[in-house]
């Protein structure tokens, strides 16, 4: 195995680009590390992100919105007071990821490259339409969270392409995210369901809402008709009713060792009731 | 001795102090498996059979062999043959014959200069499998039409008929049932079915070892038993126990699964055939999870007659346990006996069948066999006590064995407990807490024999006056401090002034394992003989300074002590006064014991949990949790409280979320702490303890053994909990979320 | 394969090392520098016996190459003691029995120290969040709590 530390994601996407065998990029490591003990995978090529400058930093964009380096730990999220009162369910779902320990390494774009149809904070990201820049040989574009993850273990990145930073939007005025996950121990599992919920209000009614559910399809699926039936609504019963019934109709989960069909499915449903709540009071100035 | 003669005051006994090996244990210094190396040292590296069941047709290590730097392979083709019974099993796991019987027995071993070396020699050592057919669940394999695994393994006790992987049988028991049941009110009958789980000891298996061609040999190794390794790893090798010294490191926990081997003798046999270099062999979790440990899996039915009143009239239980593929080792012969032990059983009557099936080797784990048992007979006393209205602590005190009783599997109790942990139980305030909705409370009892066994120790004064004791148990969980405690509180000197050592098995004669909640019982009672020893020779010379017949000297607070009509007409010789001397008065002092260790007294707990239950997502949370346990005598409380905490942890661990999970291929699919889910910080409560002391007539200080009862009664509390709070009843572990909401859906 | 040459500060000390790039920071510190004290339990980050902390930040040595040293500061259980002197972590998690085998003790103290630098009060609930990475199998957590209130209080105190 070869370690590479670039000083530029030109120059870490000319590696991936130039080398014949397997190549992994290194952020926070949380999951390559556990790869390579495993004997799953042993790259012939790693190339640590972690010198390129600005892999460490978050700030507001002009139009304000967040840009967030990709060697950004959970725990780095967390305590950035500003970025989690704008995206308390953007940050929820990375701060899951793992324990204190694993916290203090795992990075946003590690989460989403890893491609795991569970990882907690992609569900987040993706309600919230975050984007990713991807630099790869013929330069860098920006492309929704939502169409990296291409099946278990799979990103819809081409050789040579790495991600290099990650962007959130504005928050705006009135809006508010949350995301929940189920787990079986109380920490340290992978979710069995998870489920993002965005959403703005126009004065008590829900105006714009987007509905992610995570762990219950082979990639994270966005639930255009669960964010449908709460559209318009001030979130009554009747409205979280529906809501539950379109997020469990949505899935289409396996039985695994972490959970049943009809559980993902039936938690599915009670996670998107609870997530909606908790994202509406947000919108309404909770904390 | 009668209960009136044992000391009921102590100046240590019953104390709190500094474990003595707690300075080492805080600063990283203490030394276990992983942590020993020496010079010129090999490491080695396993490969494991990716299936559950397959026929070794060819094994090819020529590729691995080629690798500079890789010095010696080894298969079962090293291994000697001729070997039976247990020997035969040890050696048919530590390498597969023909056969690999489960996903991740061992089939070749590598040695080489360096771990990542070694890892890779191994993947490259070609091996050809033929698949076979497997079967992996209890009930699976007892199916009549099930591929039989291993023919011809059943031994005489299995009735003609039984299913073809059946191995062993058993069945006992007294009165008649029948009548019984037919002067009962309520008669009811279920099943109830356990996982096999793992003990999940965080410290992997690891070991150093050395041999020469000569067979003789070193090892270094985390294990609850040297002399176990020792015994074993010989009778595998086919070499001679005395030539191999064997020497245990600290112990990162056991539970009952270091007290055997699994991959030892691979080491001392990669280091014979590489010269004799050192060969260092650490497993990995995932090498932990599927080829050591785990505890049998159960199908147990069960049926109970009961009065209105909560009187039982007659019992019987029907078993089928798996403990892999190797007969003997399900735990069918302890888990009976334990199924009504709580109970004075006026009609019961038990059978069990040992079932082969492609899974680890089961080793010992907390108790073997009594958390399922009590799973299945406590869950069915609850269901039925809440049948007729009765308290489920007053079921239990109406029915409760005693001393005198004669107990379900037999002989008759001495002086036990249960009754007092029952009475402890119902008058503490977290039985009378109020439980809000989605919350319920569950009570169960349990029980285990406690065990003495052979046990060997030696005391020796220091010049100084100090005292070193020498075991032969590690040191799992203090023992160490307990032992001490006992040994000041005989020779009447500091806490301080006692040092206790593990040592290797060069240094004292044959000792079982730290098992069965032996450690301090039996060492305690060897070292009181072996101090009693010593002792006689201390008064003798002071006698003989005094210019007295020694029978006139007593000991007494760390002195001798003129007696009778001597009495006050010499001050008293301290222990630092005689020892100080004892080059010039006829030599070193010492005290030996050795004794196969009877006396135990039987261990009876009752657990009180308080559980709430998320209506829509199945989720069990511990609310509240309550250990009450007879401990005869605790020699260091805190200790005590520490194995009761941690018993009842584990078996909250088996209630709900751990479990072998299996994939249709046979593999084990929890390989990983991530998958295999043992209780975290944030999943538990404080954990309440009351220790209740009723003595144990066999022991000097009442000492019954606190380890491993402690796990026993979580199982059947937390599904009675979650019955209580939910209205449905789980007859089936773990509890798991998507279970409980299974169930809470199918109640409607 | 190419080893690559690590200097890094371990405990207040400097060190080198020279690392196979697929070698973990934990294999490097028991096996390269001698430092024992740090376990491995899982290997995957499941257990935290192997917590360090790396530039002050808490983490799972298994799970940080050790070429990824380079530069760092680290401390380990090694380093806890000051001057002879146990921390009060130390000294707490013996008195209150807070350590059966010990063996996931090196990691906890660590864990917990990180967690009183940051936090010279947390609530129960904070300290077995924080901990919930660090797997014990003997003492059902409730002594090792006990011991870390007790250890934050007496540091409270001291200040």
């Amino acid at each position: 195995m070869r370690y590479h530390t670039p000083a530029t994601f030109e120059a870490a996407a000319a590696l991936a680009a130039e080398a014949s065998g397997v190549t992994r990029f290194l952020a926070g490591g949380t999951d390559v590390l556990v790869q390579l003990r495993a004997g799953m995978v042993t790259p012939d090529d790693l190339i640590d992100l972690k010198k390129i400058d600005g892999v460490k930093t978050m700030a507001r964009t002009k139009d304000g919105g967040w840009q967030i380096g990709v060697a950004v730990s959970g725990a780095e999220l967390g305590a950035n007071a500003a970025l989690v009162a704008d995206w308390p369910g953007v940050v929820e779902g990375m701060e899951l990821v793992g324990s204190t320990q694993v916290q203090g390494r795992a990075t946003l774009v590690g989460n989403l490259c890893n491609g795991s149809p569970a990882a907690d904070s992609v569900p987040g990201l993706v309600a919230a339409g975050a984007t990713v820049t991807v630099t790869g040989p013929s330069g860098s574009r920006e492309v929704p969270v939502g169409e990296i993850p291409a099946g278990p273990g799979k990103t819809a990145l081409k050789k040579g392409e790495v991600i290099s930073g990650v962007t959130l939007p504005p928050r705006g005025k009135n809006g508010g995210d949350a995301y929940l996950r189920f787990i079986p121990r109380t920490e340290m599992d992978i979710a069995v369901v998870g489920c993002a919920v965005n959403l703005r209000l126009d004065g008590d009614k829900i105006a714009e809402a987007r509905v992610v559910l995570g762990a219950v399809a082979p990639t994270v699926i966005v639930v255009p008709e669960a964010a449908k039936a709460i559209i318009g609504t001030t979130l009554d019963d009747a409205a979280l009713e529906k809501l539950a019934q379109a997020a469990s109709a949505a899935c289409k989960p396996i039985d695994d060792k972490r959970g049943t069909v009809a559980f993902r499915t039936d938690v599915a449903g009670v996670l998107a009731r609870r997530a909606a709540k908790i994202a509406y009071d947000r919108a309404k100035g909770a904390k | 001795m009668p209960k009136d003669e044992l000391k009921t005051s102590f100046k240590w006994i019953g104390t709190r102090p500094d474990r003595p090996d707690g300075l080492d244990k805080v600063t990283g210094r203490a030394r276990y498996g992983a942590d020993f190396s020496l010079p010129n040292m090999l490491h080695a590296a396993v490969v494991r059979s990716p299936h559950a069941h397959a026929r070794i047709k060819k094994i090819d290590a020529s590729k691995a062999l080629a690798l500079d730097g890789v010095k010696a392979v080894v298969t079962r083709a090293d291994l000697p043959t001729g070997l039976s019974g247990e020997d035969l099993n040890l050696q048919d796991n530590t390498l597969a014959g023909d056969v690999a019987l489960y996903d991740g027995h061992a089939v070749a071993a590598v040695a080489a200069t360096s771990a990542l070396l070694a890892k890779d020699a191994a993947k490259l050592i070609e091996v050809e499998y033929e698949v076979l057919p497997h079967v992996i669940d209890v009930d699976d394999a007892f199916r009549a039409d099930a591929p039989v695994i291993r023919p011809g393994l059943a031994d005489h006790s299995v009735p003609k008929g039984a299913p073809g992987n059946v191995t062993r049988y058993i069945e006992f028991g007294h009165g008649d049932v029948a009548a019984g049941f037919a002067e009962a009110d309520l008669v009811r009958e279920e099943t109830y079915k356990t996982e096999a789980t793992h003990q999940g000891y965080i410290e992997p298996h690891a070991c150093v070892g050395q041999m020469g061609a000569d067979g003789k040999g070193e090892m270094w190794v985390c294990t609850q038993g040297q002399w176990y390794v020792r015994r074993m790893c010989a009778a595998v090798l086919g070499t001679e126990a005395s030539q191999l010294r064997v020497t245990p490191s600290e112990i990162g926990g056991g539970f009952g699964g270091k007290t055997t081997i699994f991959m030892e003798p691979l080491a001392l046999a990669l280091s014979r055939k590489a010269g004799g270099r050192p060969v260092k062999l650490v497993m990995s979790r995932s090498e932990v999870l599927r080829a050591t440990g785990p505890t049998a899996s159960a199908s147990m039915d069960v049926k109970i007659g009961m009065k209105k009143d909560g009187r039982i009239t007659a019992g019987t239980v029907s078993f089928r346990m798996q403990g892999g593929a190797f007969p003997g080792m399900s735990p069918i012969g302890e888990a009976l006996p334990c199924a009504f032990a709580c109970y004075d059983m006026p009609n019961v009557h038990h059978e069990a069948y040992e079932v082969l099936a492609n899974r680890p080797k089961a080793a010992a784990y907390r108790a073997p066999g009594s958390p399922m048992a009590a799973f299945a007979v406590e869950s069915l006393v609850d269901e039925m006590s809440r049948e007729l209205g009765l308290d489920p602590i007053d079921v239990r005190l109406t029915n409760g064995a005693k001393e005198g009783t004669k107990s379900s599997y037999g002989p008759k109790f001495n002086q036990i407990g249960l009754v007092e942990t029952l009475e402890a139980a119902k008058a503490h305030p977290n039985y009378a807490a109020p439980l809000g909705p989605n919350q319920g409370r569950g009570v169960a009892s349990g029980f285990w024999f406690n065990h003495g066994g052979e046990t060997s120790v030696s005391v020796a004064i220091g010049e100084d006056g100090t005292v070193q004791v020498s075991v032969g148990t590690p040191d799992i969980g203090g023992s160490r401090a307990s032992i001490a405690l006992m040994t000041a509180e005989t020779f009447g000197i500091d806490y301080d002034d006692v040092r206790v050592n593990v040592v290797e098995t060069g240094a004292l004669g044959v000792n079982e394992p730290t098992h069965g909640s032996r450690a301090t019982h039996s060492n305690g009672k060897a070292m009181y003989e072996a101090a009693g020893q010593a002792i006689r020779e201390l008064c003798k010379r002071a006698a003989a300074d005094w210019g007295i017949d020694a029978e006139a000297v007593e000991w007494a607070d760390g002195a001798a002590q003129p007696a009778g009509p001597n009495a006050g007409k010499f001050p008293p010789m301290s222990l630092r006064e005689i020892a100080g001397k004892m080059g010039s008065t006829g030599g070193p002092i010492s005290g030996h014991h050795e004794i196969t260790m009877g006396g135990v007294g039987a261990s009876f707990g009752t657990h009180v949990v308080d559980v709430e239950v998320d209506p829509e997502t199945g989720r069990t949370t511990i609310l509240r949790y309550l250990v009450v346990q007879d401990a005869g005598r605790a020699i260091h409380p805190a200790y005590v409280e520490g194995q009761y905490q941690g018993g009842a942890a584990q078996g909250i661990g088996w209630a709900l979320n751990e479990s072998y999970i299996y994939g249709k291929d046979g593999r084990l699919q929890n390989t990983v702490f991530l998958d295999y889910r043992i209780p975290v910080a944030s999943d538990l409560p404080m954990i309440d303890t009351v220790i209740v002391e009723v003595p144990n007539p066999g022991h000097p200080y009442g000492v019954r053994g606190v380890g491993e009862t402690g796990i026993t009664p979580p199982l059947p509390a937390i599904a009675s909990a979650v019955a209580a709070a939910t209205g449905v009843r789980l007859r089936e572990l773990p509890m798991s979320p998507p279970k409980v909401l299974a169930a809470i859906k199918a109640r409607g | 394969m190419s080893k690559i040459h690590v200097t890094t500060k371990v405990n207040g000390d400097d060190v080198e090392f020279l690392a196979d790039p697929r070698e973990s920071l934990l294999d490097c510190l028991r096996d390269k520098l001698d430092l024992t004290g740090a376990k491995e339990g899982c290997g995957t980050g499941d257990c935290g016996a192997c917590s360090v902390s790396l530039d002050g930040t808490l983490v799972c040595s298994c799970l940080v190459l050790g070429v990824e040293a380079q530069g760092k500061t680290i401390e380990t259980v090694e380093g806890m003691a000051q001057d002879g002197d146990l921390h009060p972590l130390q000294r707490k998690f013996i008195e209150h029995a807070a350590l059966q085998c010990g063996f996931c003790t090196p990691g906890i103290l660590v864990a917990a120290k990180n967690l009183l630098e940051r936090n010279p009060d947390p609530t129960e609930t904070e300290i077995r969040y924080w901990l919930a990475g660090n797997l014990c199998r003997c003492t059902g957590y409730d002594k090792i709590v006990r011991a870390v209130q007790d250890a934050a209080a007496e540091m409270r105190g001291a200040a």
